[in-house]
């Protein structure tokens, strides 16, 4: 019997010639993505009573999360995280305004395919996009591999989604996913792996295949994954230092669900408060009116996003009472995004543009909202409170259905602005 | 597994897709002490807003599908933990918040239909041995799927922490 994508990796990585799904192995990462949560980590792994990181050459550390220091309190946590890289000596750390762990990783060369990557944020499957098996996971076992350089892992059964069909204009990989979501739930793919495979995937560029595998994390899924090929080739050239090795499923493999999708007549979506399976077409919530536009994130924060953004709003302003947040997910997008004028063409239209990390996501600083105010986002969660307020709502969507809205002071289908 | 693994307790039930924000919301994140994130326990669980004066040591907390979704925190079971909840018992959980309760050492037990068997207010008896729920209010039983393997020696290790200090030892 052929064999899955995470059951081909774990195998690789446990030593063992095949494994199967239930199956708990002992493995040692390739690498180990921390963020501002390394302080805490930082302390856990002090109390196991070890002095020296077992494997300092797999840790990456990115300060993304509330970047630059929005408190002392931050502030302070920052200034640990630093003297624990110096103390370790942990080559891979970038500090303030590199950008957000989930597009950094890539970029410097991190996230390569076949890789074993375990994270300490919920959002690790992103580096599925370039055929890793990245998997989030918690604090104390992030301090774990920190002492040991190995971590526990099940072996997941495995949702192969089939992506079959040709995208409207204006429909993108945001939609899908959403759609996805929508019809699965939020614990519908809780504990498995999820390969995205077919036609629409493979003409998917790799900044869209991220967005499916970041928010497969919305569906309970431990892996998000898509294979390999000339295009991941073409973006990891010049970035990678490292060697690796694809890892492809076995044509033969077994799987729990082989689900397809022909997302050919597939409109706009959108997520309704307060979850992310609350998915409906744009066409069910038009005419609600938002204070607040955002783009930018780990799922939609890249040089796509902004371009299509910009095209939209198409020289325009946004809407009057209405803010419009614009979050590069990168120093390298941000450089890309000022070098080609698309966020002069932005800040003109009225947008204020954020320093690259994690900013209103997480409604820890920026763009924080106010009780009864409504935002529209690229992010990946909607959760009550997410932004910050109890008594506000977030609605998530495409980038370029964010746009359409803020240009127009309330939600629209992007399709009018063909 | 031991007997201190049979909790005796009163049942706070809550419904499905609790997510960690409504456990643990992400403006508490910068707090380290356990006692203080203790007191955000489950603020944004719309009806549970005031479940940290009410909740009593030894209580157990009965969720539909999906609990701990979303974010990484391990806050999300940490303040839970330090109201001294004895264990969750759930109809399913979302992964990570799964991982973390294993190797923080905190009581879990995935049991089919538990919402459907338990009110609030209802005296539990949870076996996370055996996986034996007894509604000792209504008189019935349910049961769910016990920990095994690598899973349960961490878990009655006290946790991942405790776990690998014992590996240490041996090693030495």
């Amino acid at each position: 019997m052929g064999q899955t994508f995470a059951q081909k990796v774990l195998a690789r990585k446990a030593g063992l010639r095949e494994v199967e799904p239930g199956q708990i192995v002992t493995v040692q990462p390739d690498k180990l993505l921390t963020h501002d949560n390394t302080a805490a980590i930082a302390r856990i792994f002090r109390e196991i009573g070890v002095e020296k990181v077992a494997r300092p050459e797999i840790s990456v550390i990115v300060l993304d999360h509330v970047v630059p220091a929005a408190t002392e309190g931050h502030a302070r946590n920052h200034q640990q995280i630093r003297e624990f890289v110096r103390e370790q000596g942990i080559a891979s750390f970038y500090d303030v305004g590199e950008g957000i762990c989930h597009q950094v990783l890539p970029e410097k060369g991190h996230a390569l395919p076949g890789y074993l990557i375990v994270g300490s944020d919920s959002h690790t499957p992103t580096h599925g996009a370039f055929g890793a098996f990245a998997a989030g996971i918690g604090r104390t076992e992030a301090a774990a591999v920190m002492a040991t350089g190995e971590i526990w892992l099940m072996v997941p059964h495995t949702f192969r989604i089939s992506i079959e069909g040709q995208l409207q204009k204006e429909v993108y990989a945001k939609d899908i996913i959403l759609y996805i979501i929508g019809e699965l739930g939020a614990d519908g793919a809780d504990y498995r792996a999820v390969e995205f495979t077919g036609p629409v995937v493979g003409e998917l560029t790799v900044a869209s295949r991220m967005v499916l595998c970041n928010m497969v994390a919305e569906m309970g899924a431990k892996i998000g994954v898509a294979e390999p090929d000339d295009k991941t080739r073409a973006w990891l050239n010049g970035r990678s230092v490292a060697g690796f090795q694809e890892v492809f499923a076995d044509p033969d493999a077994s799987y729990e669900r082989v689900i397809e999708y022909d997302v050919s007549g597939l409109l706009p979506q959108v997520a309704k408060p307060h979850t992310v399976d609350n998915v409906v077409p744009v066409t069910e919530v038009l005419g609600t009116r938002i204070d607040q536009a955002f783009i930018g994130t780990c799922t939609n924060g890249r040089l796509e996003d902004f371009r299509v953004a910009a095209q939209i709003l198409g020289g325009g302003n946004i809407a009057p009472n209405t803010r419009l947040l614009i979050l590069p997910a990168s120093r390298e997008v941000l450089l890309a995004a000022v070098a080609e004028g698309t966020l002069t063409e932005l800040i003109t239209a009225g947008a204020v543009v954020l320093n690259p990390g994690c900013g209103p996501c997480l409604g820890a600083h920026q763009g924080v909202m106010a009780p009864g105010e409504v935002t529209i986002s690229t992010a990946n969660r909607n959760f009550k409170g997410r932004m910050g307020c109890k008594e506000a709502q977030v609605y998530l969507a495409s980038p370029a259905t964010v746009a359409a809205s803020a240009r127009a002071g309330e939600i629209v289908d992007p399709r009018e602005f063909l | 597994m031991t007997d201190s693994f049979v909790f005796k307790g009163r049942a706070w039930v809550v419904g499905d897709d609790i997510d960690t924000d409504m456990i643990y919301h992400g403006s508490y994140l910068p707090l380290t002490d356990p006692q203080e994130m203790a007191k955000h326990a489950l603020e944004y669980v719309p009806g549970m807003e005031d479940f940290t004066d009410r909740v009593q040591p030894g209580d157990i907390l009965v969720a539909g599908r999906n609990f701990g979704s979303g974010s990484s925190r391990e806050h999300a079971v940490i303040t839970l933990q330090y109201n001294d909840v004895a264990a969750i018992v759930a109809e399913s959980f979302s992964r990570i918040f799964y991982r973390n309760a294993v190797n923080l050492g905190f009581p879990i037990l995935e049991v089919a239909g538990v919402t459907r068997a338990v009110e609030t207010g209802d005296e539990l008896e949870v076996d996370a041995n055996t996986g034996r729920i007894c509604n000792l209010t209504k008189g019935t039983e349910v049961q769910g799927t016990p920990l095994s393997g690598l899973e349960k020696e961490i878990m009655t290790s006290g946790g991942l922490f405790n776990f690998l200090k014992k590996d240490m030892q041996t090693a030495e």
